[in-house]
């Protein structure tokens, strides 16, 4: 058996890994990597900041390794190659053999000699190491800047704008991301970052780092000066070629292993990959084409065909602190005859710009900033080389009147060759075969194709062609809830409904397979109380934690408690039991975003007596834990304000009274506002109620959140009799229909007709199904009962708040620490 | 703390020499878990009863270090048998201990009998 070596386990070196064991079993595979963990996902390295982990960056656990019968060894160095007698040596002196070498070292942050670049609060970006000691050092800094203004600074300054810092971004060049856009494209793209806070100084040749140790500003040539805490670096690579070039292998002219079209350097035996190659004097700094050479050697150690690598699109397509930005084939066109059709609109801030070949016929490549929807749509045409539509800035511009029937572009028309993901190089033809042959689902196609495993920026174009293939094999699309039942939430509430069913074990029984999971149990409980309404700790196992303790779960396995204070109106007598309460069981309080007040810390064993006392004080629970209604949020309106028009106080109180406790498919929120100023925040709620001078007006589908939406109006001026009938069939259409877990403003986006329809089932009753939605509310309002008080009053069940069965004793575990004169959990433990 | 995971050590069912009465069965919530407390360790007891079936664990999930396991739903992934830890939804085998859907170590496990109404814990020591 042929022993083969990789060095450097990044992504391409493990891509290579992937491709040749999946085309053959009959080599010994080693690989070595200097850092402590396996492969992991560098494209996505800014997602660390926003809290993705190690684990999930990872490429393939260590596990996949092992079952593969690779032999991984990570925080290993190789540190010299014997051509001679073809072996490499560790940093601790062992030494391997191999038949064939594959060098995928890659590459380091390109640092530029400046002055001071030694100091304290200098950084490059580039491994998981590195953003570790940025995270930590950020946490003592307010600001900082980041040198190189390409697509890894942008990446960075993004990374950076997320930890919360004010953020600066320093180029040479005149221009963002100068390989890739032209000056309009870079100058729409300065102006969106500067809105949201980002400093873009270009121009700017960095000559000195000012600091006593630790840095504190920067100097330009030019004179300028900027003061900041952190730099980041990240101005380019350089490729780390210097393993090669110790064994003597040639260099190209800008660093890097010199390769042929087949990734040999000038030794048979040893093939340079990714950004450590270099082909043509050229070095690859993306993934897709390191991908690419990954697959050529495998083909050539398993014999397979081979095609040579004489270059690579370097097109492009990412989203910028929520710009998008997308430059593909030729973007800039310098020196190349070409027509350019390019449309502005600044109002809505979009730049887009297509290169068209002499004759008319062909699309050379473009930019689009603020909208890239038709990226991949139009690197198909570059790549494929389509015939342009006869009117091409219908391209960018979409189809103006006529037939809206007739496509030109999209899924349909891509020829089966036709590149649909870049990174994997998988056809259109790979990916219908796929579909055909089975995979009928985004993750199923992803696992057996590899399409949109990368980048995956080409994955709005695997779902359209999943749909359209699906259609062509005359097959519902329908999103299934999971393993264990092959209906969507609103065919099984169906189920329940018209069979009476009651229990998820029945449902199991009659319409799944399996034993459920943590994604169906919870669905189908939300399912059985929005039909049902019958007490949930019933079925407590099928709860996530929280719905199962009626509390909410917190860092160390502690809970909180968060009692019903309706509209936010309370008396000074309950604030007093809510203190008292507090203090006796040494909670930590904070008042919440919903005008109430939460409790932490308790005990699972705590939360019976604890709730036992705000009972006897005349509150109830709040259903904080529960996909339900949480708040109903209210300004004081025209009892106090001299500007309310309405009593909003009155009416939020009646609306969170009548929907307490009614389970839906995410949680609610709603608001009521005394005037048009708007103080109780309505239109970010899913329900908002604005008072005018002659009633009410009705706004449905907002949320604030990761992606805040403003609530949009259903219905003005209307009473209060009707405000609430409209609600009670807005809420019923919402909880019959909705996906699990979907909120009303993602559930509307994706009604066909939107708010349009919405209206017209709601306040025109267009299906009929008013009186029947007013009525099952009307239900739900009758049965509704305080789930604490049953759960307080039933020894049976109160029994079961404890945290051993065997034992009485609490969790010892738990362990608190004091913060602000208040108690709080101990952080995470590290693994 | 005392969340240490050099405590749990997989038990083979081959090796048991002692067998620890821990709690009458009608304890434990149909498909669902609980905690044991055996001296320092804490195990999560799983009563599977749709499979009729019996799985004890470590109660520490080792992606936070959280005693929390027990109040996991459980489940199946195919036919593997799988709990489902309430933090972050990290999965895991019940029958192995592997973690499902991550790289997070192995949770260890123990063998589990069920006799005279009564629960039993199998330890090698």
């Amino acid at each position: 058996m042929k022993n083969i070596i990789v060095v450097g386990n990044g992504m391409v070196g493990y891509k290579f890994c992937e491709k040749l064991v999946e085309a053959s079993k009959d080599f010994k595979l080693t690989v070595f990597g200097e850092e402590t963990i396996p492969a992991y996902d560098r494209v996505h390295l800014s997602e660390y900041f926003s809290g993705s982990s190690a684990d999930k960056l990872m490429m393939a656990p260590r596990t996949w390794y092992e079952e593969q019968g690779i032999s991984l060894r990570t925080n290993e160095l190789i540190t010299q190659i014997d051509r001679e007698n073809k072996t490499v040596t560790n940093h601790l002196g062992q030494q391997f053999v191999y038949n064939k070498l594959i060098l995928a070292t890659g590459s380091a942050a390109f640092v530029p000699q400046i002055d001071g670049a030694e100091k304290k609060g200098v950084f490059v970006y580039r491994t998981i190491e590195d953003l570790d000691a940025i995270i930590s050092y950020g946490e003592y800094a307010k600001s900082a800047a980041v040198l190189g203004g390409g697509l890894l600074g942008l990446e960075a300054a993004k990374a950076v704008k997320d930890m919360g810092l004010t953020t600066h971004v320093i180029e040479f060049a005149p221009r963002l991301m100068p390989r890739q856009l032209d000056d309009e494209g870079s100058g729409l793209l300065k102006e969106k970052l500067e809105e949201l806070g980002i400093g873009i100084h270009l121009q700017k040749s960095t000559t000195k780092i000012h600091g006593n140790g630790k840095l504190t500003g920067l100097e330009f040539a030019d004179g300028h000066t900027l003061a900041v805490e952190m730099l980041v670096i990240s101005a380019g690579i350089i490729p780390r070629d210097e393993l090669g070039r110790k064994a003597g292998l040639e260099i190209g002219q800008r660093g890097g292993l010199k390769v042929n079209e087949y990734l040999q350097t000038n030794d048979p035996d040893i093939f340079a990959i990714g950004e450590v190659a270099s082909c043509n004097n050229m070095i690859y700094g993306l993934v897709a084409p390191g991908y690419e050479m990954a697959s050529q050697v495998v083909n050539q150690l398993t014999g397979k065909s081979v095609k040579s690598f004489l270059g690579f699109d370097m097109s492009t397509k990412l989203k910028l602190i929520g710009v998008e930005v997308g430059s593909f084939g030729n973007p800039i066109c310098v020196g190349t005859a070409t027509k350019t059709i390019v449309y502005k609109d600044k109002n809505k801030g979009l730049y887009k710009r297509i290169n068209v070949s002499q004759d008319g016929k062909k699309l050379l490549g473009g930019i689009l900033v603020g909208d890239s929807n038709e990226y991949s749509m139009l690197l198909q045409m570059v790549q494929n080389e389509m015939v342009l539509p006869p009117e091409p800035e219908d391209l960018i511009l979409g189809k103006r009147g006529g037939d809206e029937n007739a496509q030109w572009g999209g899924v349909a028309v891509l020829p089966e060759e036709g590149t649909v993901c870049s990174c994997e190089n998988i056809c259109k033809g790979t990916l219908t075969k796929a579909i055909v042959e089975g995979a009928h689902q985004v993750n199923a196609l992803k696992k057996c194709t590899k399409a949109g495993t990368g980048c995956g920026g080409c994955l709005p174009m695997v779902n359209d062609l999943l749909k359209h293939e699906l259609k062509n094999l005359g097959k519902n699309v329908k999103n299934v809830l999971c393993e264990h039942f092959e209906y969507t939430r609103q065919e099984l509430l169906d189920y329940v409904k018209i069979k009476k069913i009651k229990t998820y074990s029945e449902l199991l029984d009659k319409y799944g397979k399996g034993e459920g999971c943590e994604i169906c149990k919870p669905a189908v409980a939300s399912i059985l109380s929005g039909v049902w309404n019958e007490l949930i700790v019933r079925q407590d196992s099928i709860q996530d934690t929280n719905d199962r303790y009626l509390a909410n779960i917190q860092k160390g396995g502690s809970y909180s408690v968060v009692p019903r204070v309706p509209a936010g109106e309370i008396t000074p007598e309950k604030l007093i039991v809510i203190g008292q309460v507090a203090q006796k069981y040494r909670l930590y309080t904070k008042i919440t975003g919903g005008q109430r007040i939460d409790m932490f810390g308790a005990r699972v064993d705590q939360l019976p007596d604890i709730w036992e006392e705000l009972i006897d004080a005349g509150f109830e629970s709040g259903h904080a834990y529960g996909k339900s209604l949480r708040t109903v949020k209210s300004c004081v309106g025209s009892t106090w304000c001299r500007y309310g028009v309405q009593d909003s106080v009155s009416f939020a109180i009646k609306v969170e009274e009548r929907y307490r406790g009614l389970r839906s498919p995410h949680k609610l929120k709603g608001g009521v506002s005394g005037c048009i100023r708007e103080c109780a925040e309505a239109q970010s709620k899913d329900f908002g109620i604005i008072a005018t001078d002659k009633g009410w007006n009705l706004y449905v589908c907002g949320n604030g959140g990761s992606k805040p939406q403003h609530a949009q109006l259903l219905v003005q001026d209307i009473n209060e009799e009707d405000c609430i009938k409209y609600l009670d069939r807005f809420l019923m259409y919402y909880i019959r229909t909705a996906e699990p877990l979907t909120r009303t403003a993602k559930w509307l986006q994706s009604l066909e007709g939107g708010i349009d329809h919405l209206r017209d089932v709601v306040v025109q009753n267009s299906l009929g199904l008013g009186e029947e939605f007013e009525k099952e509310m009307a239900f739900m309002v009758s049965t509704y009962a305080c789930e604490w008080k049953e759960v307080v009053e039933n020894p049976a069940l109160r029994a079961r708040f404890k945290h051993f069965v065997n034992s009485e004793e609490p969790d010892p575990n738990l362990a608190f620490e004091e913060v602000r004169g208040q108690k709080t959990p101990v952080d995470w433990q590290k693994y | 703390m005392f969340t240490n995971l050099e405590k749990y050590k997989t038990t083979e069912l081959s090796k048991v020499k002692r067998w620890e009465k821990v709690a009458k069965t009608e304890v434990f919530p149909e498909n669902g878990g609980s905690c044991i407390k055996l001296g320092e360790l804490q195990i999560a007891v799983f009563r599977f009863s749709r499979r009729n079936e019996w799985y004890a664990c470590q109660n520490l999930c080792p992606h936070r270090m959280q005693m929390i396991l027990s109040r996991g739903i459980i489940g199946t992934e195919g036919e593997e048998p799988k709990v489902a830890c309430p933090f972050h939804k990290q999965t895991f085998s019940l029958k192995t201990g592997k973690n499902l859907n991550g790289d997070l170590c192995d949770l260890a496990t123990y063998p589990i009998k069920v006799a005279d109404g009564y629960v039993y814990l199998g330890f090698e020591d």
